[in-house]
């Protein structure tokens, strides 16, 4: 038998996370969750990593906070320092004091833009992207499980397990589908 | 996952399922609009226009045909710059500082409060724009090099810090805000009935699919975004403050503006919120969404702010009257500015943001759609002339008794304002129409947890409900 990808559908995020638990626990893999909102511990019970986008996001604020630290310093220091009301540019330690909200607000600004454009890219998220979830429903109160089998004993496990765990619709679709 | 009290009123009434919250945050994007919301949309775009007219006659004469003076050099337009930065400041408040203390009833308002943020900004920063008086050189507040000029910008002034924390300010809000819209478009893309709503919600939902691993993604950057917000949010009003504070104006000269500014802005922020929700929730049918607990909730967060207000507001008086100082006692507040020729401006002042708000310590006040509706039209009057009191007087009497003069607006200064609060509801209007206005997706994490669907027992129990259950512990 080919490889097939069996798709449970849940109308219970509970549900949902008992089927993954029972599908994993026979020792099969998920290969994708679809659902209308953030099921949390689904991505544990799928063995997911845990995401480092925020790790992403420091690197960007250091980044921001250090472009910014320079520009100032070569604008107000180096190529053109101005005596504005009898406090001179000429030192950076002098000046720091009046730098700190300029070089909080492009930590800021390189932090979360950096995070979100990589969010979107990560994700593949663009106008003009079409959307890879196979049935509408999930965007708004279904919920899609699919793991793969190779044999037909390992299709009907995951069948069973889908239904022993409340899945209101359970079907199996040859591996190539046009989604994947 | 987390579960509420049984004690405590659900914070979703009307037993709604997932796929029920799907439909009644549909319906106003799938439903045609009603006649009110094509009188209001009129009114707001001939309003904008007229702004916009007044704006082209005071680009096309220059600023003189504002009524600023030398003395007087910032009038109402300052005034409407730092009355919309305050607003916007709820929003964020709502999404971001609420957002890490987890508080859950904002998930029905955070959405709307969102885009109320985004449009007062765009509203404020027309005004300083306009302010230079030649905008279309308005790019020289960007570090450009010197080509443009002989000089660079100056970092160590709060004008140009103001640049930096307007324009982060605006481009992270709209981030967070389309971030967390972008599943809410993929629900509309997928069960839309047209082939043009397909296309455009298609577009707009960047081939959203909801996976695991983007979900995964998506709470952690909320999270992350919220972290960052939040002093972001604080920063920016601190900012616009530091114009005054930094300045050698007696009255703007005090180390108190930071605080002060931002709860003045969350205060007024808030109250536009209420203004906004309570109509929005009555005009979209989400009575059953947005409850009389969180207008309590949010009056609560309002009285909160108006009491911090308040205390400044005495402290500076206090400061002006215990001080002894000649200079002082001519702040804009003080005893010779509340009997001066500005004492109207004072006293609308104290009315509008002391005195009135205190009937929120009242319960059924709190509770009242009316009362906290025109109470919120009053609190943004008040922070309005808080800002007129600020800027102009404490300027009115300048250092030199010559200089003394009195100023009130042009019908073109007056046209502007008007112009943006008609901007500001055509923006409103039309997000209210084709955008999602509440975060549905994120609402449906905590039905299970406040849903009245879900309470088991069943909510608003007697005092004898818990005997019961204590006795039945007590025989187990």
């Amino acid at each position: 038998m080919s490889k097939v990808f069996v798709h449970a559908l849940y109308d219970d995020d509970d549900k949902l996370k008992n089927g993954a638990r029972k599908v994993r626990a026979l020792g099969y893999g998920i290969k994708e969750v679809f659902s209308p909102f953030p099921v949390h511990g689904i991505d544990k019970i799928m063995g997911l990593n845990r995401t480092r986008i925020s790790i992403c996001c420091f690197i960007y604020g250091v980044t921001g906070f250090s472009l910014a630290f320079t520009m100032i310093w070569y604008m107000l220091i180096h190529d053109w320092p101005v005596d504005i009301g009898g406090k001179p540019n000429y030192t950076w330690y002098h000046n720091i004091p009046s730098w700190i909200p300029v070089l909080f607000e492009s930590t800021v600004f390189c932090a979360a833009h950096g995070m979100a454009i990589t969010f979107l890219l990560r994700s593949w998220l663009f106008p003009g992207v079409s959307p890879k979830n196979p049935d509408p429903r999930t965007t708004d109160d279904h919920f899609l499980m699919i793991t793969t089998a190779y044999t037909e004993q390992e299709a009907a496990d995951q069948v069973n397990a889908a239904k022993a765990t409340g899945a209101v619709e359970v079907k199996q679709v040859a591996s190539n589908d046009s989604h994947h | 996952m987390h579960q509420d009290s049984i004690i405590r009123e659900p914070l979703l009434l009307g037993k709604k399922t997932y796929h029920q919250v799907t439909e009644d945050v549909a319906r106003p994007v799938e439903g045609k609009a009603n006649k009110y919301w094509w009188a209001l949309f009129f009114l707001a775009v001939i309003a904008w226009m007229w702004g916009i007219g007044c704006m082209a006659y005071t680009v096309g004469r220059g600023i003189g045909v504002w009524n600023l003076n030398r003395t007087i050099d910032w009038g109402w337009d300052i005034t409407n710059f730092v009355w919309w930065i305050g607003i916007g400041h709820a929003g964020t408040l709502i999404s971001a500082v609420l957002c890490l203390f987890r508080q859950r009833w904002r998930l029905t308002i955070n959405r709307s409060a969102e885009a109320m943020t985004i449009f007062a900004v765009m509203c404020a920063a027309i005004f300083p724009v306009l302010h230079m008086g030649r905008p279309w050189l308005a790019y020289f507040v960007f570090p450009l090099p010197n080509q443009f000029g002989s000089l660079w910008v100056n970092f160590n002034s709060p004008l140009l810090w103001d640049v930096f924390a307007i324009s982060t300010y605006f481009t992270v809000s709209i981030v967070f805000w389309y971030l967390g819209l972008i599943p809410d478009f993929a629900m509309i893309r997928d069960r839309a009935k047209t082939k043009s709503r397909k296309i455009l919600y298609t577009l707009f939902s960047f081939g959203w699919s909801g996976r695991a691993k983007d979900w995964q993604r998506f709470e952690e950057v909320t999270l992350v975004l919220a972290g960052i917000c939040t002093p972001l949010v604080f920063s920016v009003h601190s900012i616009v403050s530091s114009d005054f504070a930094t300045g050698v104006v007696r009255g703007w000269h005090s180390t108190v503006y930071p605080p002060y500014f931002v709860a003045g802005a969350i205060f007024s922020g808030m109250a536009m919120v209420l203004t906004l929700v309570i109509v929005g929730r009555k005009v979209l049918n989400l009575e059953e969404y947005i409850t009389y607990q969180h207008i309590e909730t949010m009056n609560k967060v309002m009285l909160t702010m108006g009491s911090v207000v308040g205390i400044a507001y005495f402290a500076e008086f206090f400061q002006a009257w215990y001080s002894g100082d000649p200079n002082e006692s001519f702040i804009y507040l003080s005893w010779n500015n509340a009997k001066g020729v500005y004492g109207w401006a004072f006293w609308a002042l104290i009315i509008c943001n002391n005195i009135l708000p205190q009937i929120l310590w009242i319960k059924s006040m709190r509770r009242n759609l009316y009362i906290t509706f025109i109470l919120s039209i009053v609190i943004n009057i008040g922070m309005w002339f808080e800002r007129f009191d600020i800027i102009v007087t404490d300027l009115y009497r300048d250092y030199l008794p010559s200089d003394w003069t009195y100023y009130s607006p042009s019908w073109v200064e007056v046209g502007i304002f008007v112009g943006t609060i008609g901007m500001f509801f055509t923006f409103f209007l039309l997000f209210a129409r084709w955008f999602p206005f509440i975060a549905q997706a994120e609402l449906k994490t905590t039905l299970k947890a406040t849903g009245d669907l879900f309470h088991n027992p069943p909510r608003h129990p007697k005092s004898s409900d818990f005997k019961e259950t204590a006795s039945v512990e007590a025989v187990h």
